[in-house]
């Protein structure tokens, strides 16, 4: 059934390909239904830009992919694993810590805010995942996260605190640090926006290289520059549902929906 | 016109020779207070009753210094270190998703801060009045037999006699140790309340369990709140193990110089010398606090240092018993 249905970029997609499937996510805080039934698929290897207005859902969304909130209704499954849950027998059952935390390792996370550990170098930030968390031998992890450093080219900042780092050079810190689990999936939210115009290129950078390797990404974003050259779907959301959804250039150059138009407007 | 501008601005102002404001009021202080320093000094050397030939005989005397090395500073330094880590233990408790845990962490910090130290080492001293033996195993185990027909069952895994383990500095150690922990686990709470919680998503994205993210990620940076606080509750500490004399505890500083001042009917210069000792053991701990304070007080700005310089004081005040919670 599934082959008859095209996603939307117009390739079939097999049930096997995709990275993240969600369905009818719900989500509320308190009385306030936040997420109100969102559909994504994003298939491995894709670039998905998630654009839309402040409030609308899209920082909440990305954090029940990797459970950081728990949703009220759907289902989200990240290659193949249900986030969260356990079904069995037709009933779900919650995932202990320990399993929703091994979920986790598989898919990394970058905030507005970088949220670096400021007691440690920047080496150490890198490290202390893989080493705690993964039980890796730490002369591994150690080469691994120097090779890392050096790709978002921060080989001469390795001793540094974040404190010592510029904005930009802080979030390419974080950046390692989330891809040294090895991670199958990267979510981005607002990577660029808490910084000073002239670093947002050097993040963007960085991020590019990382689509050209193949990492899956859904990248929340207000840089539409960024979601027409590396985007591969787009999706529009407001108000807490999806709006509209295509092909990042088609969508910029010609907004179907209203609500689209009038965004893109604003940020363009 | 334009050249006169320019030297106008290129000349260089002559300094200011002003005549200062005059302040006739210092004057009048420092003429006041040194009067009322000579009256001070002329009490201290010519009434007898403060015999300090006598004190510095006695306040080197071997009981004392014991009383000074075990009763006041292995206390101090033992009652601060399980209070501590009790007091994590409780702070994380209060800070649990479990409603049981949130509620016992919550009454014992209700209990331990409502008793008053002094009243609570005099209980924890008479303790040995509940039970002669002290013993472990299924509660009601009398009551309950009797339900089932069972006469005077008995179910305990094991006991001490409370004599032997309940000695008075037991009693006081465990009558400090549990107080202290109630505010520390306060000041630890707050402590970990001050640090970011996009530290927290950030070390549970990365997979880390949530005893990992407190060690590695949250405690760390929750050093710099809670150790000026723990600084002061240290200072308050060592003043309040003079309380002890309520348990009371023999080994320690003041039983020693209110038993000496009691025995020879010279009271007044043995109080002076706790003072005295007192004194001088607060001051070794206040130059520690001062390099902390220093050190842990950086990129706090002036507001910050005054909220830390408050919480000294509130130490110093609270002298019979820790003081309350970190804002
Ligand atoms: N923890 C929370 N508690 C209550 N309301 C929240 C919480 N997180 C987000 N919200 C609300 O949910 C809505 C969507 O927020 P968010 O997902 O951050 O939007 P966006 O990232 O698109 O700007 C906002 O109205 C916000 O106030
Ligand atoms: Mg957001």
């Amino acid at each position: 059934m599934s082959e008859l249905i095209p996603t939307q970029t117009g390739a079939p997609a097999a049930e096997s390909e995709l990275m993240v499937r969600a369905e009818q996510v719900h989500k509320s805080f308190g009385h306030i239904e936040v997420l109100k039934g969102i559909d994504l698929e994003v298939r491995s290897g894709e670039v998905c830009c998630l654009l839309g207005p402040s409030g609308s859902g899209k920082s909440t969304f990305l954090r029940c992919i990797n459970h950081l909130e728990k949703i009220n209704a759907g289902r989200i499954w990240v290659d193949g694993d249900l986030i969260g849950y356990r079904e069995r027998g037709g009933k779900l059952h919650e995932l202990r810590e320990k399993e929703v935390a091994a979920q986790r390792r598989a898919i990394g996370m970058v905030f507005q805010r970088f949220n670096l550990f400021p007691h440690m170098t920047a080496l150490e930030n890198v490290i202390e995942a893989p080493v705690r968390v993964k039980r890796e031998p730490k002369a591994a992890v150690r080469e691994r996260a120097e090779a890392l450093l050096a790709r978002v080219g921060l080989a001469d900042k390795m001793g540094n605190y974040p404190g010592q780092l510029s904005g930009g050079q802080q979030q390419r810190v974080a950046i390692a640090r989330a891809l040294a689990m090895q991670p199958k999936l990267m979510l981005f939210d607002e990577p660029t926006s808490a910084l000073d115009p002239e670093l947002v290129g050097e993040v963007l950078d960085v991020m590019k290289d990382l689509a050209r390797d193949g990492m899956t990404m859904i990248v929340v974003t207000h840089e539409i520059g960024f979601a027409r050259e590396v985007g591969d779907t787009l999706v529009f959301m407001d108000g807490g549902v999806v709006v509209e959804r295509g092909n990042p250039r088609e969508v910029i150059a010609n907004p179907r929906h209203e609500r689209t138009k009038t965004f893109l407007a604003k940020v363009l | 016109m334009e050249s006169e501008e320019v030297t106008t601005v290129r000349a260089r102002p002559e300094p200011i020779r002003a005549v200062p404001v005059r302040h006739p009021g210092r004057w009048v202080t420092v003429a006041v207070l040194a009067v009322l320093a000579a009256m001070f000094v002329h009490v201290l050397v010519t009434n007898d009753a403060f015999n300090w030939s006598f004190m510095v005989d006695k306040m080197f005397r071997p009981p004392i210094i014991e009383g000074l090395l075990r009763g006041t500073v292995l206390m101090t330094v033992s009652a601060m270190v399980i209070g501590v880590a009790l007091g994590v233990v409780v702070a994380i408790m209060r800070l649990s998703d479990n409603p049981i845990l949130r509620g016992v962490a919550w009454l014992y910090t209700w209990f331990f801060r409502a008793v008053p130290r002094l009243v609570l080492l005099a209980v924890f001293g008479n303790i040995g009045i509940l039970w002669s033996r002290i013993e472990f195993g299924v509660p009601f185990d009398t009551q309950l037999g009797q339900l089932f027909g069972i006469d005077n069952l008995q179910l305990r895994l094991f006991g001490f006699s409370s004599r032997d383990i309940l000695t008075g500095f037991m009693a006081g150690l465990l009558g400090l140790a549990l107080s202290e922990a109630a505010y520390m686990a306060e000041i630890v709470r707050a402590g970990i309340q001050s640090v970011d919680p996009g530290q927290t998503e950030a070390a549970q994205a990365l997979g880390m369990s949530r005893g990992q993210l407190l060690r590695r990620v949250v405690l760390p940076q929750a050093m710099r709140v809670i150790i000026p606080p723990t600084g002061n509750e240290t200072i308050a500490m060592l003043k309040d193990t003079s309380l002890l004399l309520y348990v009371p505890v023999s080994v320690e500083l003041f039983f020693q110089l209110d038993a000496v001042g009691k025995r020879t009917f010279q009271i007044f210069p043995m109080y002076v010398a706790a003072c005295l000792w007192y004194l001088f053991l607060t001051s070794i701990l206040l130059v520690g606090q001062y390099f902390l304070e220093r050190h842990f007080g950086k990129g706090y700005g002036p507001a910050g240092r005054a909220r830390l310089r408050l919480r000294t004081i509130a130490a110093e005040q609270g002298g019979g018993g820790g003081q309350g919670a970190v804002g």
